[in-house]
C-alpha cells in the first residue's frame, strides 16, 4: 500500500542502498565514508530512542556505551598488534582482529556495563535520572582518561581495523554496506521490538508508568532490560566508529557526545523507528557545512533545535510523515 | 455477618507534614461485599485506597489481603494478586487507543511480557478479551477511539473496564463516578450491579444515592480515621454521621 509514510521509508531506504554509486557517479567518492559516518550516528541515535522515544528515559550518558563498544575494538586490536597478554582477563589472550569476535564483543560488554549503571539509574526518575545517567557517563570518561595503557587522554590508534570473512574492512563502498547492512538490521529488530508485548510495556510505561505497575506490570525490569538493548545498540555503533575514524578515545564517552546522539533523536523525531536517522543525517550534515564557515556552528544549531521542537511533534520524521508518524504499529 | 474479611486494616497511620491522612485506621472488608468508604472532602480516602493499593507507604500500621500480610508488597505483586484499583483522576494510555488500554490490562495478567517478536495489537489472545470487557462496559463501539477522542464519562468507563479486565478478586474503586451526569452514573450503576457478590469491592464514592443502592457495608471516614461503620440503614440513621458528613438538617 502506497501511504505517505511508505513513500518516505522506501525514498529513505533507496537514498541508504545508492548512495555510495551515486556518489561515485559524481565524482565525490569520499561522501561515501561521511555517509558511512552518518550510518554510525544513526544507529547509536535508533538504540537511544528506544528507551528515549518509546520508554521516556531520558538518559544523558548514552555516549559511555558507545564508547565501550569502541573500546572493547581498540583494546582487542591493540594487544592482538602489540601480541601481548590483555592482563585484566584471565589467561593470555592477545586480542584478535576478529569482527564475528569483536562486535558481539562490544555489544555483549556495553549491554554489561548498561545492566550495572542501568540497575542504578532506574531506581531514580525525572532529572535525577538524567544527572546520574550523565555521572556515570563522565566517570567512565575521566576512568579512561587516566587509564595510561590505553592512552589514556590521548586515545589508541587501531593499528587495523576489524576483519569480516570475504570482505575488505578497508574499501569505502564495502565499509558502508556493511554498516548500512547493521544499521537496517537493527531498525527491523527495533521494529519488531516496539510493537512486540515487551514493546507495548515500554510504551505504556513511557505514558503512565503508576498504571502499569497498578495493572502488574514490575516496571522496572521492563524498563532496565530496554536500557541494557539500547546500549548493547550503541556498542555496536561504537565498534563501527572504531573502525571508521581507526582511532578510540575518551571523547566518545564524553557528555557533549552523549548530548549530540540526543539532538539526534530529538531532532530527527522521538519514538519513532527512520527519525534518528534523519536526526543523524541533519545534524552530521549541518556540522560538515556550517563548520566550513564558523566554529561557532552550535549557535545555528539551537534555534533550529528549538523550531523543530516547537513546530513538529516528531520532529523531521513527523513533518515527512504527518500523522501517521505518531504511532508505533 | 459471618466474618470472612479478605482485607484487613489495622492501625494505619499516614502523615503529610501536619496533615493526618491516615490515623489510626482500621477496618476490614468481607468477602463478596461492596464496602463503600465515605466522608468529607479530604478525609483521607484516596490515601486510604494508595496505601492498600501500594502506592503510598503508609508510616505505620498493617495491611493484610486474603490472610497475607502485603503492608510493604510492592504495587504490581498486590495487582498479580488480584487487588485493583482505579483512580479518582483518570489515569490511562493517553496516546493509546479504548482497546489499547484494555489489552495492556489483559497482558498484565498473561504472565511475562519479556516477549519480543509477535506482534501484540494483533495478538487475538489480547484482543479478544480486551474488546469482551469493552462490551461489558458499553463501550465496544469505541474499540479504535483513542483516549484523547474519549468524553470524560467514556474514559471514566474505560478507566473502570481496565481493572475489570484483570479478573481481579477485589477492586479499590476511587470515586468511579467522579464528574459524571444523572445518566452516565445510572450506566456505571449498571456495570457495578453485576459485582455484587461476585468480587469484593472498596467503593469510594461522593453519589449518597449511588451508595445507598450497592453498598452492603459502609464506612465512614472523618480526619484519616473511621467514624462509624454500620449498613447502609444505620449509617443513614446515625446522628453523628450525620452532623459529621451528611449535612443533614
Ligand atoms: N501527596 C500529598 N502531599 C501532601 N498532602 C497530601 C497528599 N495527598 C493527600 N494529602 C492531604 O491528605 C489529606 C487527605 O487527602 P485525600 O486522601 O486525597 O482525601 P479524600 O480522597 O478523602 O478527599 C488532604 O488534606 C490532602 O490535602
Ligand atoms: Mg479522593
Amino acid at each position: 500500500m502506497i501511504t505517505r509514510k511508505n513513500l518516505v521509508h522506501g525514498i529513505g531506504l533507496l537514498i541508504m542502498a545508492v548512495l555510495p554509486l551515486a556518489a561515485e557517479a559524481a565524482g565525490e567518492p569520499f561522501l561515501t565514508t561521511v555517509a558511512s559516518r552518518v550510518l554510525i550516528y544513526a544507529l547509536v541515535a535508533v538504540s537511544l530512542d528506544l528507551i528515549l522515544g518509546f520508554g521516556a528515559m531520558v538518559s544523558f550518558g548514552h555516549g559511555a556505551f558507545f564508547g565501550i563498544g569502541a573500546y572493547v575494538v581498540g583494546i582487542l586490536t591493540h594487544h592482538s598488534y602489540e601480541a601481548t597478554a590483555i592482563a585484566f582477563l584471565p589467561g593470555d589472550w592477545t586480542g584478535t582482529t576478529a569482527a564475528l569476535i569483536q562486535w558481539p564483543m562490544a555489544m555483549l560488554v556495553a549491554g554489561v556495563f548498561a545492566l550495572i549503571i542501568g540497575a542504578m539509574c532506574l531506581r531514580t526518575t525525572g532529572v535525577y535520572f538524567i544527572m546520574i545517567t550523565l555521572a556515570f557517563a563522565q566517570m567512565l570518561y575521566f576512568f579512561m582518561t587516566s587509564l595510561p595503557t590505553y592512552g589514556g587522554q590521548d586515545g589508541l590508534n587501531l593499528w587495523e581495523r576489524s576483519t569480516l570473512p570475504f570482505l575488505d574492512m578497508y574499501d569505502d563502498t564495502q565499509f558502508y554496506y556493511v554498516t548500512c547492512a547493521l544499521l537496517v538490521a537493527f531498525m527491523a529488530f527495533a521494529r519488531r521490538l516496539v510493537r512486540s508485548r515487551f514493546g507495548m510495556v515500554l510504551r505504556g510505561c513511557k505514558q503512565n508508568e503508576t498504571r502499569m505497575a497498578a495493572l502488574g506490570f514490575p516496571v522496572y525490569r521492563y524498563k532496565l532490560a530496554a536500557f541494557v538493548i539500547a546500549g548493547m545498540g550503541a556498542g555496536l555503533a561504537g565498534a563501527l566508529a572504531a573502525n571508521h575514524t581507526e582511532f578510540v578515545g575518551p571523547g566518545l564517552m564524553h557528555w557533549t557526545r552523549s548530548g549530540e546522539i540526543m539532538i539526534m533523536v530529538i531532532l530527527g523525531g522521538m519514538g519513532t523507528i527512520f527519525g534518528p536517522v534523519l536526526g543523524a543525517a541533519t545534524l552530521l550534515m549541518m556540522e560538515e557545512t556550517l563548520s566550513g564557515f564558523t566554529e561557532h556552528w552550535m549557535v545555528f544549531l539551537g534555534p533550529f533545535l528549538v523550531f523543530v521542537v516547537l513546530f513538529a511533534r516528531r520532529g523531521l520524521y513527523g513533518w515527512l510523515v504527518g500523522t501517521e508518524a505518531d504511532d508505533g504499529g | 455477618m459471618a466474618a470472612d474479611p479478605i482485607l484487613e486494616i489495622s492501625g494505619l497511620t499516614k502523615h503529610f507534614g501536619a496533615v493526618r491522612a491516615a490515623d489510626d485506621l482500621t477496618f476490614s472488608v468481607e468477602r463478596g461485599q461492596i464496602h463503600a468508604l465515605i466522608g468529607p472532602n479530604g478525609a483521607g480516602k484516596s490515601t486510604a485506597i494508595g496505601q492498600l493499593s501500594g502506592e503510598i507507604r503508609p508510616d505505620g500500621g498493617r495491611i493484610s489481603f486474603d490472610g497475607r500480610d502485603i503492608t510493604h508488597m510492592p504495587t504490581y505483586r498486590r495487582a498479580r494478586k488480584g487487588l485493583q484499583r482505579s483512580y479518582q483522576i483518570t489515569s490511562l494510555f493517553p496516546d493509546f487507543t479504548a482497546e489499547d488500554n484494555v489489552a495492556m490490562a489483559i497482558q498484565a495478567q498473561q504472565g511475562h511480557s519479556f516477549r519480543f517478536w509477535t506482534r501484540a495489537r494483533t495478538d487475538e489472545t489480547l484482543r479478544e478479551p480486551a474488546r469482551a470487557v469493552l462490551k461489558r462496559v458499553g463501550m465496544e463501539d469505541k474499540a479504535d477511539l483513542k483516549v484523547t477522542e474519549l468524553a470524560h464519562g467514556e474514559q471514566r468507563q474505560l478507566e473502570l473496564a481496565m481493572t475489570l479486565a484483570n479478573a481481579p478478586s477485589m477492586l479499590l474503586l476511587d470515586e468511579p463516578m467522579a464528574g459524571m451526569g444523572r445518566r452516565e452514573t445510572q450506566g456505571m450503576m449498571e456495570i457495578l450491579r453485576p459485582l455484587k457478590g461476585e468480587v469484593t469491592v472498596l467503593l469510594v464514592e461522593h453519589d449518597m444515592d449511588v451508595v445507598f443502592a450497592l453498598a452492603d457495608v459502609i464506612s465512614v471516614l472523618v480526619k484519616g480515621s473511621v467514624l462509624m461503620t454500620g449498613t447502609p440503614d444505620a449509617v443513614r440513621d446515625d446522628a453523628e454521621v450525620r452532623r459529621a458528613y451528611l449535612g443533614d438538617d
